[in-house]
């Protein structure tokens, strides 16, 4: 049985559903195979170290500096846009994004819509909003499209549908589409393309999300391999970009290096088959192409990470998914655990700033902080600094003004008292040594159980003697010479 | 207040006091690897989009009509989008009715809306031009107009390319620079690197996702 995860409420269970994970043999060999596979792929794709390193750190510095002046790209970003015939629309919250995409859908009377791939969309949960509005919402990327039909949630977020293997695939189609069954993965495809290719005829409303947003020449640029992303954006009369404001960039030639650090981070190809370059609508003297093209750009918690010199790094997030490839524990409990949207390192790092960290106060530590993630990042996100940052925010006492959203939420007073303990004993020699004293002279008395550390581990007994007092009578045998 | 004002108004808060970073863009490192001798770019583009399960043809300009011909009559192929407002629109339609072959060529002279079904559902293969072609990543590079609109590209399950040798760039990087994209884009530009395609099952690459199950690129050496 794979992980079920309900569409809309999500319980920060983080420990249930991993145990389930890690209990499901199935599950945990789709993921590993899949990661092993990405794993060797990106490494193929950078064969020269040195190449790969000073691309990672253009790539680093083209997002940091466009951070850095994010407000006044963002206005120039509009302002081309605009003369380029692109209505550009605003967004605090995803209810606000949501009601601006079905107010332009309603506009138009459209009753379908064709999605390409769009991890924004996914935050907002655009397609139960539209659906519960009359509006179907169909994914077209195969991944998605899948995830769809099984009423699930993508579970990484460049290989949505990754849990499942094709036999799981032939009977969901089987089930849902009545189609027979096969695991030919080419016919299984197959399906998916004619299902598909009406609804891309028929669609009135293409959404689609957005990869980079070049302020310079006022474009959109999505990259994809399948075509449905071309689909979703020239077909349908009218076509609706929704993308987070920290996908701008400044200039054109930034998106050279991007696109190259993405598509071999992502997938370890040097390119994907299709990028697409969005500069407006169609001219009048042109015979297709949407007659409208509108950008919704999304805030959701992501000034809040800007706000917060060290957090704004979040934001230089190209959405490789590279950081869960190569994450030990995504590998084993896959990206259903994480409950979120993001799963994996990513996900930690930034569902904080949207849902609160109070919403996935286990993330931070369900980490072994081995440096991975930060290491194949190619925008050198520190994420392993992030975490241990993420870690200080969740203890912070709770009455103090919290500086990341939902901070404070495993604050505990036992804990903090422990620690005073600790402190106490470690900065006053007399009591330091009498807590050793009686500690190796009463050390049968010490507890046989110390909470969860023993449920796993045995208890730890206090040695005979301390390590002060074996040196010292080392020392004193010794004439007072060390050896 | 607006969502914009306030969106804006906490960025601006939040950077009150610090300066941008200086544009530290360093072109070497887009350039410098992806380098090739004249002679060598066909030979790279052709092996990475065959790895991709591209049909590459050398072919010239004075034969190539001929080898379209072929391709389709292998494929049993019945028509072909092509534009007729085009050069190479008209020298194919030349010799296809020189040659009285049975393929029937169509073009897209309408608005998409006239025809969508038709479009979608019986067009067998297209033929397009190209702007030119990059070296370091296998690519087309597309500029759809009226006269090659975006769809033709994408809908048709076999595409055709004509890729001009001497429009084969080094690197992304150098074409847009040599072109001067950055003072203008047309509505859309398109970099194709081979058949539509997808991996979202067991990672099993399967070719024909929605695009084209085919991409066939004739290099046209002496052009
Ligand atoms: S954090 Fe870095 S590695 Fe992870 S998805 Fe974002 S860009 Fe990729």
């Amino acid at each position: 049985m794979s992980q079920r995860i309900p569409v809309t409420e999500l319980t920060p269970d983080f420990r249930g559903r991993a145990e389930e994970a890690l209990a499901d043999g199935q599950l945990r060999n789709n993921f590993r195979v899949a990661m092993d596979s990405l794993m060797t792929k990106r490494a193929n794709a950078f064969p020269d170290a040195d190449e790969r390193e000073g691309l990672r750190e253009l790539g680093n510095r083209i997002k940091a500096g466009a951070l850095s002046r994010l407000p006044d790209l963002l206005e120039q970003l509009e302002q081309k846009l605009t003369e380029n015939g692109v209505k550009v629309h605003w967004a605090e919250t995803v209810e606000e994004a949501n009601s601006l995409v079905h107010g332009i859908i309603e506009a138009r009377k459209g009753s379908q819509v064709v999605k390409g791939k769009s991890m924004v969309s996914e935050e907002m949960e655009m397609n139960d909003y539209l659906a519960e509005r009359g509006v179907e919402c169909l994914e077209s990327d195969m991944g998605e499209y899948i995830v769809q039909l099984d009423n699930e949630k993508p579970s990484h977020i460049i290989m949505p549908a990754i849990h499942k293997n094709a036999r799981q695939v032939s009977k969901l189609f089987h089930d849902k589409l009545g189609e027979p069954e096969t695991e030919d993965v080419n016919q299984l495809i197959q399906i998916g393309r004619r299902t598909l290719r009406r609804k891309f005829m028929e669609a009135d409303v293409g959404v689609s999300g957005v990869n980079f947003a070049i302020a310079e020449t006022g474009t959109l640029l999505l990259v994809e391999n399948e075509g449905n992303g071309r689909m979703s954006t020239t077909a349908p009369p009218v076509h609706i970009a929704v993308t987070g404001i920290e996908k701008v960039v400044p200039n054109l030639r930034d998106v050279v290096p991007l696109v190259s650090l993405l598509t071999r981070s992502a997938l370890g190809q040097p390119i994907t088959t299709y990028v697409n370059l969005i500069s407006g609508p169609r001219k009048p003297d042109e015979l297709d192409g949407p007659e409208e093209v509108h950008l919704v750009l999304l805030d959701n918690g992501r000034t809040g990470a800007f706000a917060d010199a060290q957090m704004r790094q979040t934001l230089n997030c190209i959405r490789c998914g590279a950081c869960m490839n190569h994450c030990p524990v995504y590998t084993r409990v896959g990206g259903h655990t994480y409950g979120e949207v993001y799963p994996g390192p990513i996900g930690k790092i930034i569902t904080p700033h949207m849902a609160g960290l109070d919403k996935v106060p286990d993330h931070p530590s369900a980490s072994s902080l081995c440096g991975a993630c930060g290491e194949v990042c190619p925008v050198k996100i520190p994420i392993p600094e992030l975490l241990q940052r993420l870690r200080q925010e969740n203890v912070k006492n709770p009455e103090q003004p919290q500086q990341v959203k939902g901070g404070g939420a495993k604050y505990s007073r036992t804990e903090r008292w422990i620690w005073r303990g600790w402190q106490m004993l470690n900065t006053r020699p007399a009591l330091y040594r009498s807590f050793l004293w009686a500690a190796t002279r009463f050390r049968v008395l010490a507890p046989k159980k110390a909470g969860s550390w023993t449920e796993n581990h045995s208890a730890p007994v206090p040695a005979r003697r301390s390590l002060h007092d074996l040196a010292a009578r080392h020392l004193d045998q010794n004439g007072g010479r060390p050896s | 207040m607006s969502a914009r004002a306030n969106i804006l108004g906490k960025l601006r808060n939040s950077l009150a006091g610090t300066t941008p970073r200086p544009d530290e863009f360093d072109e070497r490192l887009v350039t410098a690897p992806w380098r090739y001798a004249p002679e060598d770019r066909i030979d790279r583009l052709r092996s990475l989009m065959e790895a991709v399960h591209t049909e590459v043809h050398p072919c010239r300009s004075d034969n190539w009509p001929e080898l379209v011909a072929e391709l389709l009559n292998k494929r049993n192929l019945t028509n072909l989008l092509c534009a007729p407002s085009r050069e190479h629109g008209r020298a194919l339609q030349a010799y296809f009715e020189a040659t009285e072959q049975k393929v029937e060529l169509l073009a897209y002279d309408q608005p998409v809306e006239a025809w969508k079904e038709e479009l979608f559902w019986n067009v067998e293969a297209s033929l397009t031009g190209t702007l030119g072609g990059i070296a370091a990543t296998g690519t087309l590079v597309l500029w759809p107009d009226r006269h090659e609109p975006r769809l033709m590209s994408l809908v048709p399950p076999v595409h055709i390319a004509l890729l001009k040798a001497s429009e084969i760039h080094d690197n992304l990087y150098d074409m847009m620079v040599a072109q001067d994209w950055a003072a203008g884009l047309p509505t859309n530009v398109l970099l194709v690197s081979g058949p539509s395609k997808t991996a979202d099952i067991e990672q099993v690459l399967a070719y024909g996702a929605h695009g084209p199950r085919e991409l066939i690129v004739l290099v046209l050496e002496d052009a």
